[in-house]
C-alpha cells in the first residue's frame, strides 16, 4: 500500500539495525522509553526488538490513553448507563477496560446498558440528535490527539443548542506525565534509569516538538519525535544512540512529514477555548499527576458530564498483585507481574496494561511472550 | 394444499411480495404456512424432495467401502442480511457447504430453517431464498428439506437461517485438524479478509466507501480437485469467525504443534489492507467465507499449488508458512519488516485501537 509500505520495508530496516549495531558502545546500556502506546504496539507487532542489540531495550512508556485511565473514572461512566440511563458512546478499547465490582463498559452493556462503540466523536453527537429523549455522554479519553476532536463536538453541541449532550472528559497531557516519570528517579530508588525517549508521533503533531524542549535540556535527556510504523522507531533508536554516543540532550525530530515546531495552532486554540488544565489528576499506574488533565471550561458547563449529573470521582485501588504501575513508569515488565498470562490476560484484563493492545502487557502477551519460553526447533 | 377450501374453491390470494410482510400467521404451521412454503421455498428451491410436501425427507446415499458420511451445520445471524458480494442466503449455502468440504466430503443434501421476524418484508425474504435457490442449484446440492419460525417483532433481526448439510468422505481421506506435523507445508487458497471488511463497510456508524466484495464461495468442487491430487492431505479448514490467525491456532492447538508464517507471502488485497490500517483491525483475523486453509506434507505442496491456481477459487494460492515441532503450540511470523512475533488466538470481538 503506498505511503504505508514505504515504512514498513524490511530492507532497509536491516541497513537502520546494522548502524545501530555498529555505533553502540558495547560496554554501556542504552535503555530508552517508547512513551506511545502506538510505538509500544510497532515494537511488538513488527518484532523490531529483534534487530537491536542486546544492550539496547526499550522500555514501554504510560502512552497508552485507555491503561492509564484509572478505575475509578470508568465507574462514573457505568454509573452513567447503568444508572441514569444514559447513552454512554466510547472507543472501542475503553469499552472493556476493568471498572469496579468485575464490571467494564462491555460488562455494563451485557446488563442492560446502553453503550455504543464509535470511531468519531461526531457520531456521539449524531446520536445525541436521533435520541432527543436521552441523555447521550462521550467518555472522552485520549492524550492530544484525540482531545481537538472533542473540543471540536463540544463547541458544535454548544452552537447547535443541544440539550442532552454531554462529554465525561478524562483527557490527559503528554508532558506532564513525561515530566513526572523523569523527576520520579530523585524520590524513588526503584525507578528505572532512562537514556531517553522516543517522543509521541500523533501528539506531537498537534503540540510540536517545542515543549519537550525544557525537559530535555532540566533532565538531560534526548527526545526524538517519532512516527508510528516501524521504520520510524527504528530509525529513531538510531539518532537516540547517537545522541547518547555523543553526550547530546536535544529534541530531534524524525517525524518531520508530520510534525512541526509549534504543531496545529488551530487545534491549540480550540483546544484552550473548550478546556482549562486541571489543579491534578489521578493516573493509573502514575497516581495524582499535577497539572496533567483537562477539564471543560464552566462557560461550557452545560456539556460537562461532570457537572451535569454531579459526579464525584471516587479513587478505586487496583489489585494489589497488578503491577501496571510499576510497568507503566518502566520499572518492571509485564513478566515481572505475577498475574501476567495466567489471572491476568486479554480475555479477562486484570490490569488496564493488558486490555489494548496498546498496553505493555497486551502486546507482549499477544506478540511476544513465545520469547519467554524455550520453543523447540525453530 | 391451496385450493382446498369448500366455500371458494380454487381461491388463495397470493402472497405479496411487493409490499407485504411476514407475520405471526407465517409461522402458525396453517394455511399461510402451507402457502409460505408453497409460494416461496418449494418455488425457490425446487427438488423432488420438497414437492412431495413430507416433513422429512427420505434418502438412500450408497456408500462405497471405507466411505464415510459427515454432517455439518452452522446458524447464520450476519447483519446486515444484504452486503456487497452476497447475502445471508447465499452465505448460509456456502457457508455449510464449506464446513461439509472441509472434512474432504462431497456435499450431497442441505437442509434450511428460518427465524424470521414478524414484519419483515416478503420482498426481502424472496431475494434471500431466491439467492440460496441460486446458490445450492450452483454448487448442485439442493436443499430438501426445512422450516420456518416466526418470532414476534423484536425477539429477531431480520431473519436468521440455521443450514445442515451432509456428504460422503472418499475412502481414505482425513483431513481432520489434529493431523498436521512438523515440516509440512501451510496453503491458502486466495487472499484473507474480504467477506469481514465487506460487512463492515455497511455496518451501522461505520459506513465507508469500498469496492471490496465478500468471498463468499463454495468450495467443495475445488476440495474435490486438491483431493484428486493429494489424496494425503493432512488438514481442510476454512478460516472463518476469527480468520486465519485464529484457525491456524485452532489446528496447532488440536495438533500439538507450533507454526511459523512468513508475513510476505500472505496475500492481502490492497483495498483490505487500506480499511484495515484505516480502522485498526488485522487482516489474519477477519472472516473469510471463501478460503481455505490446507496443510500438506511437503511433498505435496506443489503439486497441489498448481492444481489449486487451476480453479478460479484457488488462482491466488500459495503456501504462507511451515508446521513447526512446538510443544506450546505457538503460532510464529517471521515479520516482513525482519522481526519475529507470536500470531495469538483473536480475544473478544476484534476492537478498533482508538489512536
Amino acid at each position: 500500500m503506498k505511503y504505508i509500505d514505504e515504512y514498513r520495508d524490511g530492507e532497509l530496516a536491516q541497513r537502520i539495525a546494522e548502524r545501530i549495531r555498529d555505533e553502540v558502545r558495547p560496554e554501556r546500556q542504552y535503555r530508552f522509553m517508547e512513551f506511545c502506546g502506538g510505538h509500544t504496539h510497532a515494537i511488538s507487532r513488527y518484532g523490531v526488538s529483534d534487530l537491536l542489540p542486546a544492550n539496547v531495550r526499550m522500555i514501554h512508556g504510560p502512552g497508552c490513553p485507555v491503561c492509564v485511565l484509572p478505575i475509578g473514572r470508568i465507574d462514573l461512566a457505568v454509573k452513567l448507563a447503568l444508572e441514569d440511563g444514559a447513552i454512554l458512546c466510547s472507543y472501542g478499547d475503553t469499552l472493556r477496560v476493568p471498572a469496579s465490582g468485575g464490571l467494564s463498559l462491555l460488562r455494563a452493556k451485557a446488563q442492560g446498558a446502553d453503550i455504543r462503540m464509535i470511531y468519531s466523536p461526531s457520531d456521539a453527537l449524531k446520536i445525541a440528535e436521533a435520541n432527543p429523549e436521552r441523555e447521550v455522554v462521550f467518555l472522552a479519553i485520549g492524550f492530544e490527539t484525540t482531545t481537538p476532536p472533542t473540543a471540536l463536538v463540544i463547541r458544535d453541541a454548544a452552537a447547535r443548542g443541544l440539550k442532552n449532550f454531554s462529554v465525561l472528559c478524562c483527557h490527559v497531557l503528554t508532558p506532564a506525565a513525561i515530566e513526572h516519570i523523569l523527576a520520579a528517579p530523585g524520590q524513588d530508588p526503584a525507578a528505572v534509569e532512562l537514556d531517553g525517549f522516543v517522543g509521541p508521533a500523533h501528539v506531537s503533531i498537534i503540540i510540536g516538538s517545542e515543549p519537550y524542549a525544557e525537559f530535555a535540556r532540566r533532565y538531560r535527556k534526548p527526545v526524538v519525535i517519532a512516527g508510528f510504523e516501524p521504520l520510524d522507531v527504528i530509525q529513531a533508536i538510531l539518532m537516540l544512540v547517537r545522541q547518547v554516543n555523543d553526550g547530546r540532550a536535544e529534541v530531534e525530530n524524525e517525524f518531520v512529514r508530520a510534525v512541526g515546531r509549534n504543531g496545529n495552532s488551530a487545534a491549540q486554540t480550540l483546544m484552550d477555548e473548550i478546556f482549562e488544565l486541571r489543579e491534578s489528576f489521578q493516573w493509573r499506574g502514575l497516581g495524582e499527576v499535577p497539572f496533567s488533565a483537562l477539564r471543560i471550561r464552566a462557560k461550557f458547563a452545560a456539556f460537562d458530564a461532570e457537572k451535569r449529573f454531579d459526579l464525584h470521582y471516587r479513587a478505586v485501588a487496583d489489585n494489589k498483585a497488578c503491577e501496571c504501575g510499576p510497568i507503566l513508569r518502566g520499572q518492571k515488565k509485564p513478566t515481572d507481574c505475577r498475574l501476567f498470562g495466567s489471572v491476568c490476560t486479554p480475555e479477562n484484563p486484570m490490569g488496564s496494561c493488558m486490555v489494548s493492545n496498546e498496553g505493555a502487557c497486551a502486546a507482549h502477551y499477544a506478540y511476544g511472550r513465545y520469547k519467554d519460553i524455550e520453543v523447540v526447533a525453530v | 394444499m391451496t385450493g382446498r377450501s369448500p366455500v371458494k374453491r380454487g381461491y388463495v390470494r397470493p402472497l405479496n411480495f411487493r409490499d407485504g410482510v411476514v407475520d405471526m400467521g407465517h409461522g402458525a404451521g396453517g394455511r399461510a404456512s402451507a402457502q409460505l412454503i408453497e409460494e416461496l421455498f418449494v418455488a425457490a428451491f425446487d427438488n423432488p424432495w420438497l414437492r412431495q410436501g413430507n416433513d422429512g425427507a427420505a434418502f438412500s446415499p450408497e456408500l462405497k467401502p471405507g466411505e464415510r458420511m459427515v454432517m455439518a451445520t452452522d446458524a447464520h445471524v450476519v447483519s446486515p442480511l444484504f452486503f456487497p458480494g452476497g447475502d445471508i442466503g447465499s452465505l448460509s449455502v456456502h457457508g455449510t457447504l464449506n464446513d461439509v468440504a472441509m472434512g474432504g466430503a462431497r456435499p450431497l443434501y442441505l437442509s434450511a430453517s428460518f427465524i424470521i421476524e414478524e414484519g419483515f418484508a416478503l420482498a426481502d425474504l424472496k431475494r434471500i431464498v431466491e439467492s440460496m435457490g441460486r446458490a445450492s442449484r450452483d454448487a448442485g446440492v439442493p436443499i430438501i428439506t426445512g422450516d420456518t419460525k416466526v418470532v414476534e417483532r423484536g425477539s429477531g433481526d431480520g431473519v436468521f437461517i440455521s443450514t445442515t448439510g451432509i456428504g460422503i468422505i472418499p475412502n481414505g481421506v482425513e483431513t481432520g485438524g489434529h493431523r498436521a506435523r512438523p515440516g509440512d507445508a501451510i496453503l491458502v487458497s486466495g487472499s484473507i479478509g474480504e467477506h469481514g471488511v465487506a460487512i463492515m463497510s455497511k455496518r451501522e456508524g461505520l459506513t465507508f466507501e469500498t469496492e471490496i466484495l465478500s468471498d463468499s464461495a463454495a468450495l467443495h468442487g475445488l476440495v474435490a480437485q486438491m483431493l484428486a491430487v493429494a489424496p494425503g492431505l493432512r488438514v481442510l479448514r476454512d478460516p472463518t469467525r476469527g480468520g486465519l490467525a485464529t484457525t491456524l491456532n485452532e489446528i496447532a492447538g488440536q495438533s500439538g504443534v507450533g507454526m511459523l508464517l512468513d508475513e510476505a507471502a500472505i496475500p492481502v488485497l490492497p483495498q483490505v489492507e487500506a480499511a484495515c490500517e484505516l480502522l485498526g483491525l488485522d487482516p489474519l483475523y477477519i472472516a473469510n467465507e471463501g478460503k481455505l486453509i490446507a496443510i500438506c506434507a511437503e511433498e505435496d505442496a506443489q503439486p497441489l499449488l498448481d492444481c489449486m491456481r487451476l480453479n478460479p477459487l484457488g488462482e491466488h494460492a500459495v503456501r504462507i508458512g511451515t508446521v513447526l515441532e512446538d510443544a506450546h503450540g505457538f503460532v510464529q511470523m517471521q515479520t516482513r519488516f525482519g522481526g519475529r512475533r507470536v500470531v495469538d488466538w483473536l480475544s473478544g470481538e476484534q476492537l478498533p485501537r482508538i489512536c
